[in-house]
């Protein structure tokens, strides 16, 4: 079986070479570098912006945003032939390439994301290498984490006020600088896609801007999941470890600032909601209305075949739906946590709309390639462009972030 | 500059640095801009070369004609002038001296290609006399009755 | 102190001054004016195809499979031979079984898993084959998209892939229109049609221009004056596959007509 026929169905006249190349490790890529650039913009509004009210969500995303950075590379990685070969693009880029565009965005974009978070955690490193250096006879453990904070500490010890507001400014500027980074992050990768002429649903000149607001969106409903879960995990060790540690918050000090924190952020997601789902209505309004030549098998796979995946998941659940939930009033934790869901899966089926959508009708607009995704990991090749393949570039991030959240805690108050 | 606030900036440089010093080893040293420019030529040149290197498999009729004349100029007065002799024989390759005898393919398919009959009468097949292979003879090989190097011919077994 | 006034004025004279020397560096670059006259390149490979002459046989197929190492049993191929029927009702029927390898064994339509649509001879309008293959554009697409440099048009306007650098992302074979990209099956990168570049190099002809007995395919140097193919292109009407993508394709049809995809 050659790469692609053992999950393409074809029907009537395609192309003999033309299978579905491009899988469901696609479908993830761009859902994970929104969610990067999601939960950068969302930090950067409490940074650049000033909205007080988002300053507790702030940090926390912007680690997750650092998190989910090396998992984005991860549906690259598994989806290439040649992964041992994806250093080229940064070695030989051809710029005329969208995908070569990677190496730059993604490098600039880490290194800014890595920048502005040693600045808001220098202090914590600063402090915890100083604490290990005082204990006496440190044990391996200690001795390795001593030695990795006094790394992180970059030897600049100082924390004086005018230190740490130096430290403060250089935040403000990176986040301000971070945020067309990101938007150019995800903006590039709408227009590997808006630029394939040869593809007729992928190309336009709104695919960039298309996946720039759906990102943004991504990237706030899961900042606004994670933190709920996150605030649910803390209320409830709070709620155990009370009698030990009397000086933690109460559950319902957490509570009541939780739902601030979530309220406000709602309305940004709202916002970016309305402005995602404008534009693809807009391109398919324009597509039925100018009807070229390839509009006859796209309306086929737009409004039979995708029906469903297109209008019921994607505009129903994944807009509609969020849409009811958050504006009407009276908004709970619990319901906020059903409509940022509902959003995610409308973001992540707009990925998959696009990107298999794009492959189920054949190059000769005279026939159909249906995909079946790869369940049981019975090969190397169903693993990786498979099920189980997208589950693991799905749980990556949240271990991530375990770890991370070690050397830079997220709820620890370091100014 | 003596602030710490630089200190993430040198971390960059020396990122960069690395990145290009992997480059000067990874990267072949004769990669650059074709004839073509940068948009259409940006490669290795040497893999020009490489692709001219690849062994030639057929070697036409023409090849066959300086040992086996009488049987090309059999074919070439023949209603199957044409067909080249790989076709049916497979490709040459290093014969005589690799393979030693090419193969003769007897299959009933093979002469079907063009010889199933097809009513196109607005393309060239439709011109080409043939039978329905389920039918005709299905239990023979084709060489049986017909010669393919003179169609005209009787067969030989 | 200087005026508003002064300085718009004085900047304007700078840069209609800076603009005359750079203007005539572009006006008198030798190169572009050689590139524009003919590229003084002696040779452009293109390829004819007569669509009124090709059978199906899938000759074509077979040989330049074992020519160019694909493995004959893997389902894909770089080149192929569809066949269209259209039918009294005003239907176009197309199919290419395996790309037309063991040329067209039965008059039904192959309509894929395994399912064939029956024409009755009598409901025939119109049959005719076309042999498809990589059209060596000159304004490659796929060359465009690379993100690497791993694929490249030769001087000689044959578009190559190194198979030592493609990554094997997939976005050439996405950004060809025509369908001829795919990946190897062995050395999982990038393949496609290469007009045979080890033949043609040598003077020979491509694989499938030998093996077809019926002259539908043909291949040439446009630089050529001479060249029959040249002659063919320069004097009767051809035409070219998608020309509104813009990529200039260098395979040139006899009898190509709009049922063709």
């Amino acid at each position: 079986m050659v790469h692609g026929e053992a999950w393409t169905l074809k029907e009537f006249f395609t192309y003999p070479n033309e299978y579905i190349y491009w899988t469901i490790q696609i479908v993830m890529y761009p859902f994970m570098t929104g969610l990067v650039a999601g939960a950068f913009v969302l930090s950067s509004l409490y940074h650049v912006f000033g909205v007080k009210e988002l300053k507790g969500i702030a940090r926390f995303s912007l680690v997750f945003s650092f998190a989910l950075l090396p998992v984005a590379m991860l549906p690259l990685m598994l989806h290439l032939q040649q992964p041992q070969r994806g250093i080229e693009v940064m070695m030989t880029p051809h710029f005329t390439s969208a995908i070569a565009a990677f190496g730059i965005v993604f490098s600039t974009y880490g290194m800014i994301v890595a920048s502005e978070l040693w600045f808001v955690y220098r202090k914590h490193f600063v402090e915890e290498a100083l604490k290990l250096r005082a204990i006496e006879n440190r044990n391996l453990g200690e001795h390795l984490a001593h030695l990795l904070f006094s790394a992180l500490t970059l030897g600049a010890m100082d924390l004086s006020d005018a230190a740490l507001e130096a430290d403060e400014r250089a935040v403000k500027k990176l986040a301000a600088c971070g945020i067309p980074v990101a938007c150019f992050l995800h903006g590039y990768a709408g227009f590997i896609f808006g630029s394939v002429k040869a593809n007729a649903l992928w190309m336009t000149p709104l695919m960039p801007v298309i996946f720039i607001c759906s990102a943004v969106v991504s990237g706030i409903a899961l900042c606004m999941l994670t933190y709920i879960i996150t605030m649910e995990i803390r209320k409830f060790l709070a709620a155990r470890k009370k009698h030990l540690y009397p000086e933690l918050p109460s559950p319902e000090e957490l509570k009541s600032a939780e739902l601030q924190v979530v309220t406000m952020t709602a309305k940004y997601l709202v916002m970016f909601l309305v402005a995602a789902i404008t534009l693809e209505l807009l391109d398919l309004i324009f597509r039925g209305y100018t009807a070229m030549k390839s509009w006859d098998i796209l309306r086929s796979v737009i409004y039979e075949k995708d029906f469903v995946n297109i209008f019921v998941i994607q505009y129903g659940m994944g807009n509609l739906l969020p849409f009811i939930i958050f504006l009407t009033p009276g908004l709970t934790i619990r319901r906020a946590m059903l409509g940022t869901s509902f959003v995610l899966l409308g973001v992540f089926m707009m990925r998959w709309n696009v990107v298999i959508g794009g492959q189920a009708f054949s190059s000769s607009l005279s026939g159909f390639m249906h995909y079946t995704l790869p369940i049981w990991p019975d090969s190397m090749e169903n693993f990786k462009e498979g099920l189980f393949g997208a589950l693991t570039v799905a749980i990556v991030p949240f271990v991530l972030f375990w770890i991370i959240n070690k050397v830079m805690p997220v709820f620890k108050d370091t100014h | 500059m003596k602030s710490h606030v630089w200190r993430p900036l040198y971390v960059v440089l020396l990122v960069i640095a690395a990145v290009l010093v992997a480059r000067k080893i990874m990267v072949p040293a004769d990669f650059g801009v074709g004839s073509r420019g940068y948009m259409y030529g940006w490669h290795r040149p040497s893999n020009e070369e490489q692709w001219k290197q690849v062994s030639v498999k057929y070697r036409t009729a023409e090849y066959c004609k300086n040992c086996h004349r009488d049987k090309y100029d059999e074919i070439k007065k023949s209603p199957h002038a044409a067909i080249n002799c790989e076709n049916c024989h497979g490709p040459a390759l290093g014969h005589p001296d690799d393979p030693k005898s090419l193969t003769i393919d007897r299959n009933r398919e093979l002469c079907a290609r063009c010889h199933f009959r097809l009513e196109y009468r607005t393309s060239g097949r439709g011109k080409i006399r043939g039978i329905d292979p389920k039918t005709h003879h299905p239990e023979l090989e084709c060489v049986t009755c017909h010669w393919p190097h003179d169609p005209r011919k009787e067969g030989r077994t | 102190m200087i005026s508003r006034r002064n300085f718009c004025k004085k900047s304007l004279l700078m840069a209609g001054g800076l603009a005359i020397p750079l203007a005539a560096l572009e006006l008198f670059d030798p190169k572009r004016l050689l590139a524009e006259k003919a590229d003084g390149k002696k040779t452009r490979w293109v390829f004819l195809v007569d669509t009124n002459k090709c059978v199906g046989c899938g000759f074509c197929v077979k040989a330049c499979k074992i020519e160019n190492e694909v493995p004959y049993d893997a389902n894909v191929t770089r080149t192929w031979v569809e066949r269209y029927i259209v039918t009294r009702d005003g239907k176009t029927h197309i199919d290419s079984p395996k790309g037309a390898r063991d040329g067209f064994e039965t008059t039904k339509i192959d309509i894929g898993e395994g399912k064939f649509e029956e024409i009755k001879n009598d409901d025939i309008d119109k049959a005719f084959f076309v042999p498809k293959l990589c059209n060596q554009c000159d304004n490659p697409p796929c060359v465009q998209v690379c993100p690497v440099g791993a694929t490249y048009q030769t001087a000689d306007g044959v578009v190559l892939v190194d198979r030592s650098w493609c990554i094997g992302c997939g976005y050439c074979i996405m950004g060809c229109p025509y369908g001829v990209r795919f990946f190897h099956p062995v050395y999982h990168v990038a393949e496609k049609c290469n007009f045979c570049y080890h033949r043609i190099s040598k003077g020979m002809q491509t694989a499938c221009v030998d093996a077809c007995a019926f002259g539908a395919r043909r291949v040439g140097n446009i630089r050529d004056p001479n060249d029959p193919v040249t002659k063919v292109i320069m004097t009767e009407r051809v035409n070219v596959l998608k020309e509104e993508y813009g990529t200039t394709p260098q395979v040139f049809y006899l009898g190509l007509t709009k049922e063709v995809k």
